[in-house]
């Protein structure tokens, strides 16, 4: 009884804050538009009985999800956002990975510290940074300008509004979801399987990638999924620093939403989003559990 | 046990008065001469709650969501007509708001296009979409007769290419670019044909490569400080920036030119939703803006011309005098307005906007 008590609370919370409105963006995905408040049709009306219920469901179709593929702007919007997503994770990986290493290294007194300065960007808010670096990046901004005085360029370089800019601004704000899983379970590795591996005649980067990646893949796994999932849906990085030559998933439920005013359209590319995001999800999770088993 | 009644009678009517007497106001950013916001807190007793937004699409949204707790809004025309037709506001009960005979026939005749015998509106501000130039930038690009009061300036791509490296930025708002564009090329900019709206992609994808971005409230900096020699915006904010860079002295000299093939003309209106809180005070502050010199203040301040007639002899000379801000007759004639799209319409115009933006 105490169990299953303990375990009703991690399940209350996915059905209250993901289930229920899941549903409710599921069954608005499914409505058509209407000029009214709220501007959809039809409404479920639980007072009408059940043949209120009933012809509530027989308005209901597939016809957004239909129009969807009628029109190569959205599948275009989500394998734009797709390629952003994973270049941004590999990135964030190349750069976060030697950070959190040698955070994991350093002497045990500085750690805190250093886990402080990863950690201190978030007291600044996120809206403010990227902003910053639209003054960073613009034609007239800080870095044009040292790079024109350090005689590099003699002509400012056009980053801001760029997909570049986008890119640099994605693995900016993301970096610390990197660096935090990696660094917490390198901190935990144990260090006399290095040394094992050195008595054992194996030179010191074989063994960094025999045993350190391997130990620390689930921080790897982790950053990784807390790094491209958010920036799958994004829409403040790109909509500040990208140009409108920028495609991006978010930015196109943003125009479905308030410039077509239609919630129903919106709503289908909301939850094919979270198709594409959860699929990968359970299919991971799938195999882990396997390998579990077989090892178990 | 008089006196007892009495005082009970009173904590009643206190009572009463905490909850009630409070109004919520969403209006545009930069929008008022806050000292009138306080003003109305002192003449009226009601306490004011002014919050302010940045989009017609942005409120729209909060009024077809419902809820919204706001008592006064202020959607521009188009929008206002979509969101009466979806009932989102309550008609405005007259016998409240005897400042009604200050407003201006030659507004409210147009705004009757929006909402029929202004039942449910009163008209705050209004403009013109027009063209912005640095005199001095564009000359030295295309020579002294520079076409700078023509929307040859802006969609004929010889011109266009010889502005690219100066700076050229246009709204993103379909709904203001592609009414000029159809202007541009002769047809009717209140078209709602697609086929007829089709016939403007050709015509801004010729000048899309001399862009350099299309936004809808950078360009007021921009042209202040320089960065920029063109830009397609809303009267009100390229006259700010023609006032900032005269302040700043920095050798920009900007002007503001309706377009002289025709220029759309635009009105915000100020509405009550119809869930608002407490309609009384709300009342009470549209009558407040209807007043005279209030409205007046209100236009001495923000450098957009108003609905109200009798606000006019209490303007500034450099406000009721300017033709950018107060059209004469003749450029009056010639203004449009445009209707909302429907929702096929309004998918097509997004879509084609996508297009002649991105490529894609």
């Amino acid at each position: 009884m105490r169990r299953f008590a303990l375990i009703a609370v991690p399940y209350l919370w996915l059905l209250a804050l993901f289930l229920v409105p899941f549903l409710i963006v599921m069954k608005i995905s499914l409505s058509d538009i209407a000029l009214a408040i709220p501007p959809y049709t039809p409404k479920l009306d639980l007072t009408g009985g059940w043949d209120a219920v009933t012809s509530f469901f027989k308005a209901l179709d597939f016809e957004n999800f239909e129009f969807l593929t009628s029109d190569d702007l959205y599948w275009k919007a989500y394998l734009s956002s797709f390629k952003i997503a994973l270049i941004s994770t590999v990135l964030a990986l190349l750069i976060g990975y030697p950070i959190a290493y040698s955070m994991a290294r350093a002497a045990p007194e500085w750690r805190p510290t250093l886990l402080m300065l990863v950690i201190l960007p978030f007291w600044t808010s996120f809206l403010i940074r990227v902003y910053a670096w639209m003054g960073i990046l613009s034609n007239e901004g800080l870095l044009n300008q040292f790079l024109l005085w350090t005689g590099l360029i003699s002509e400012p370089l056009t980053i801001l509004n760029t997909n570049t800019a986008v890119y640099i601004g994605i693995v900016y704000t993301y970096l610390p979801f990197m660096i935090l899983p990696i660094y917490s379970t390198l901190e935990k590795m144990d260090d006399s399987l290095l040394e094992a591996a050195e008595d054992l005649g194996c030179s010191r980067t074989s063994a960094f990638w025999l045993i350190t990646v391997p130990l620390s893949k689930t921080g790897i796994i982790a950053g990784c999924f807390l790094v491209f999932i958010p920036t799958l849906g994004e829409f403040v990085i790109p909509s500040l620093l990208g140009g409108s030559q920028t495609l991006m998933i978010g930015k196109v439920l943003w125009e479905e939403f308030f410039n077509n005013r239609d919630w129903p359209v919106a709503s289908a590319v909301a939850i094919i989003l979270l198709l594409i995001l959860i699929i990968p999800i359970i299919l991971f999770q799938r195999n882990e559990q396997k390998q579990r088993e077989m090892e178990g | 046990m008089k006196n007892l009644l009495l005082a009970s009678a009173s904590i009643a009517v206190m009572a009463a008065s905490a909850t009630a007497e409070e109004v919520r106001v969403y209006n545009w950013s930069d929008y008022i001469d806050e000292a009138l916001l306080e003003k109305f807190e002192a003449d009226t007793g009601i306490k004011l709650i002014y919050d302010v937004f940045d989009s017609n699409e942005l409120l729209e949204t909060k009024m077809l969501a419902g809820g919204s707790g706001y008592d006064v809004v202020v959607p521009s025309g188009t929008f206002l007509q979509r969101q009466i037709t979806a009932g989102a506001f309550q008609k405005l009960d007259m016998s409240k708001l005897p400042n009604m005979a200050n407003m201006w026939d030659v507004v409210s005749s147009r705004t009757e296009q929006y909402d029929p015998d202004n039942a449910y509106s009163i008209n705050y501000m209004w403009g013109t979409t027009g063209i912005g130039v640095n005199i001095g930038k564009v000359k030295e690009a295309l020579g002294d007769d520079a076409p700078i009061d023509s929307l040859e300036l802006v969609l004929n791509p010889d011109n266009m290419a010889k502005l690219a490296d100066c700076g050229v930025h246009m709204l993103d708002a379909p709904a203001e670019m592609i009414p000029m564009a159809l202007k541009y090329i002769g047809e009717d900019p209140d078209s709602q044909d697609p086929d007829v709206i089709a016939k403007v992609e050709p015509v801004l994808t010729a000048v899309r490569p001399y862009i350099q971005k299309f936004h809808s409230s950078e360009y007021i900096n921009a042209l202040a400080n320089g960065d920029i020699c063109v830009a397609i915006g809303w009267s009100g904010d390229i006259l700010q920036a023609r006032d900032r860079a005269a302040e700043a002295d920095n050798g920009v000299e900007i002007a503001y030119h309706a377009a002289k093939e025709g220029a759309q003309m635009w009105f915000d209106q100020m509405a009550i939703p119809a869930d608002a809180p407490n309609p009384d005070a709300a009342h009470t502050f549209l009558n407040f803006i209807m007043d005279a010199q209030n409205m007046a203040d209100a236009s001495n301040y923000v450098y957009y011309a108003n609905g109200n007639l009798a606000s006019q002899p209490l303007l500034e000379e450099d406000v009721i005098g300017d033709p950018a801000i107060y059209p004469d007759a003749a450029t009056l004639e010639n203004l449009f307005t445009t209707s909302p799209y429907a929702p096929k319409v309004q998918r097509v115009v997004t879509r084609m906007w996508t297009k002649i933006k991105s490529g894609t």
